[in-house]
């Protein structure tokens, strides 16, 4: 198996007086140093750079990149982010000047095609969520939900009300706990039951005048879709309470069934995974909210408006706003990457996207379930979860091992040990883009896997530069910082 | 400790009470669930705790985890070696790694812990 070497760092590679371009002597005269900048600005040593050719450094960065797994050299079933296939016309339209080389302070009459733009967004997500106002400045799917809950906050603010509660099922992503803290909530744990959906007693028990919101992904974590919505939001509403949906598992739903017919009254989308916006990279990103005609006066301001002669503006005239939550409009690269895959799928091809994941995701459950037990649920929406529990009893086999050889087998690893409510969890999500025969060709090396010897799946990855990295060091004392040995000004960060 | 004495919460803490003071700690089969750790916050001396709430955290590789206090009353007492290094719950996780001791309210602790035999045949259905 081709196994690449880690390559050496810059610095390691450097030597003294090592360049990339030679310079002609200067036909220019010239002039002392101390006349340009005196002694005392300079620095007496030059920095510590690495000295490096242009060639070294081109080899270095595309060996790098060369390690790497992306969607674009292998399949990547990482439950819980879809994984799917972004067109590449996406990234090509998004680069062009009429949308890249834009300046938001740019006269709003030399912005209107973005505007439009950004405005017919709106209006989709609004359609697809089945509700009325959405505001694209979040950044990222978590900000959007920390957005929406201080949306939540102004409104009952605005109501006179005192709410201190957010109730979160166990199953849900830890973004949904972390925002209802931020937001100034107190988040309030809802187990789920046997099935792996919320317990209603559990619920009931929990629900009542201070709670502010429960937030929801429906389908969740495990990939089942509650069918108690309904329920729930009659539960909520009658308490005066409002019903938040966790959009990270719209692609399992898209124009199959809209969070506002359920009851929600807010929720957020993450583009990178259902709208073909870039993943990982740690941004930019982007995390629309939608919301109910009732929370719209609180949304961030600005919206994209129109005007009455059809030309758009920014609308900040929004005194109950909870204000800006991000410059400008937000990432518009992101947010036209999103413009283009819902105009290009329509809404056949979106609700088609569905259920092609929902299928393969199914498809695959079928091809393993004998041999990787699901403990949630017979089928599934756009992924399972599946336990490695009885592996690890029986052969000491973990969810861990079988992440660790797949890379072996340049497959990317699914999600492990998350939801917590599945116990040696693997989260596997296949996505619509995957065609039968990647399906099929990664559910035979499941199941040789585990028919392996576990002493070599503990030893795995065999293949890759760096095989299992001491997670509790590189948590407790990372090295944030090169250091050379013989310099050691700089230290490292423990 | 005579292991057999302790009594434990559903959410695997254990407390061990000798003259009015709760040694609390978190099961074995916890940490092994757990897998590696990697820190614990545990609360002050003088913290009052409430039986059911938590009182600190234990972040492993997997996850971070509440802490739920099986008793209630007042910390005196915080494990300093396992708040500096967490890994020795792994090596020992009631000798060696209780986490805090607590004095009591009341003079028993609650009736809703579970003995060792309970304690020992709820884990054996949680790892089936």
């Amino acid at each position: 198996m081709y196994k690449l070497d880690p390559p050496p760092l810059l610095f390691e590679s450097s030597r003294r007086g090592r360049f990339t371009a030679c310079f002609p002597s200067s036909d220019v005269p010239g002039r002392a140093l101390d006349d340009l900048i005196p002694a005392a600005y300079r620095a007496e040593t030059p920095p510590p750079l690495p000295e490096l050719s242009e060639l070294d450094v081109v080899r270095h960065y595309t060996n790098l990149s060369a390690s790497n797994m992306s969607i674009d050299t292998n399949f990547y079933p990482l439950g819980s982010c879809t994984m799917k296939y972004n067109p590449k016309r996406n990234e090509r339209l998004a680069s062009s000047p009429g949308l890249g080389a834009q300046h938001p302070y740019q006269a709003e009459n030399t912005l209107q095609g973005l505007l439009a733009v950004l405005f017919e967004l709106q209006q989709f997500l609004a359609e697809i969520a089945g509700l009325h106002a959405v505001s694209l400045q979040p950044a990222a799917g978590a900000q959007g939900e920390l957005a929406s809950l201080l949306v939540a906050a102004a409104y009952f603010r605005d109501r006179g009300e005192k709410r201190t509660k957010v109730l979160i099922p166990d199953s849900a992503h830890g973004t949904n706990p972390a925002s209802a803290h931020l937001a100034g909530f107190e988040a309030v744990t809802i187990r789920s039951n046997a099935a792996g959906l919320v317990d209603l007693e559990d619920f009931r028990s929990k629900l009542d005048d201070q709670t502010a919101v429960f937030m929801i992904t429906n389908p969740n974590t495990v990939g089942l879709f509650d069918p108690q919505i309904g329920t729930l939001a009659r539960l909520l509403h009658e308490r005066g309470a409002l019903l938040y949906l966790d959009g990270a598992n719209m692609n399992a739903i898209l124009g199959a069934v809209r969070p506002g017919d359920m009851g929600a009254d807010l929720m957020h989308y993450n583009p990178h995974k259902t709208f073909s916006g870039p993943h990982g990279g740690g941004g930019p990103g982007a995390g629309p909210i939608a919301v109910r005609d009732f929370l719209a006066p609180y949304l961030p301001a600005p919206l994209v408006a129109r005007n009455e002669d059809g030309s758009f503006f920014l609308d900040h005239a929004r005194p109950k706003s909870i204000g800006r939550v991000r410059s400008f409009f937000g990432n518009t690269g992101v947010l036209f990457r999103a413009y283009c895959y819902i105009r290009s799928q329509g809404p056949d091809g979106l609700k088609q996207v569905s259920e092609h994941a929902v299928l393969n995701a199914n498809y695959l459950l079928a091809l393993v379930r004998h041999v990787y037990p699901v403990p949630l649920g017979t089928r599934c929406m756009h992924e399972f979860v599946a336990s490695a529990r009885g592996m690890a009893r029986e052969k000491g086999i973990r969810a861990m091992d079988i992440a660790k050889r797949l890379l072996d087998h340049n497959i990317h690893a699914p999600t492990v040990y998350f939801p917590l409510i599945v116990p040696e969890a693997l989260m596997i999500e296949p996505t619509e883009t995957e065609s039968r025969d990647t399906l099929e060709a990664f559910a035979a090396t499941l199941l040789k896997i585990a028919q392996e010897d576990p002493a070599q799946l503990h030893e795995a990855p065999h293949s890759t530069p760096i095989s299992r990295p001491d997670e509790v060091k590189a948590a407790r004392t990372p090295v944030l910082r090169w250091k050379d040995a013989g310099r050691s000004a700089e230290g490292v960060a423990s | 400790m005579d292991l057999k004495a302790l009594r434990y919460a559903p959410t695997h803490e254990w407390a061990y009470l000798e003259g009015g003071i709760a040694t609390v700690g978190i099961s074995k089969f916890a940490v092994d669930q757990l897998s590696d750790l990697i820190m614990i916050d545990l609360p002050a001396v003088g913290t009052k705790l409430t039986a059911g709430k938590d009182f600190g955290q234990v972040e492993s590789v997997k996850s971070v985890s509440d802490l739920y206090a099986p008793v209630s009353g007042e910390v005196v007492e915080v494990n300093q070696a396992v708040a500096q290094n967490v890994q020795l719950l792994s090596e020992d996780a009631y000798d060696k790694g209780w986490l805090i001791k607590v004095k009591i309210e009341g003079t028993s602790l609650p009736s809703e812990l579970m003995d060792d035999t309970a304690y020992q045949k709820k884990v054996a259905e949680e790892s089936h």
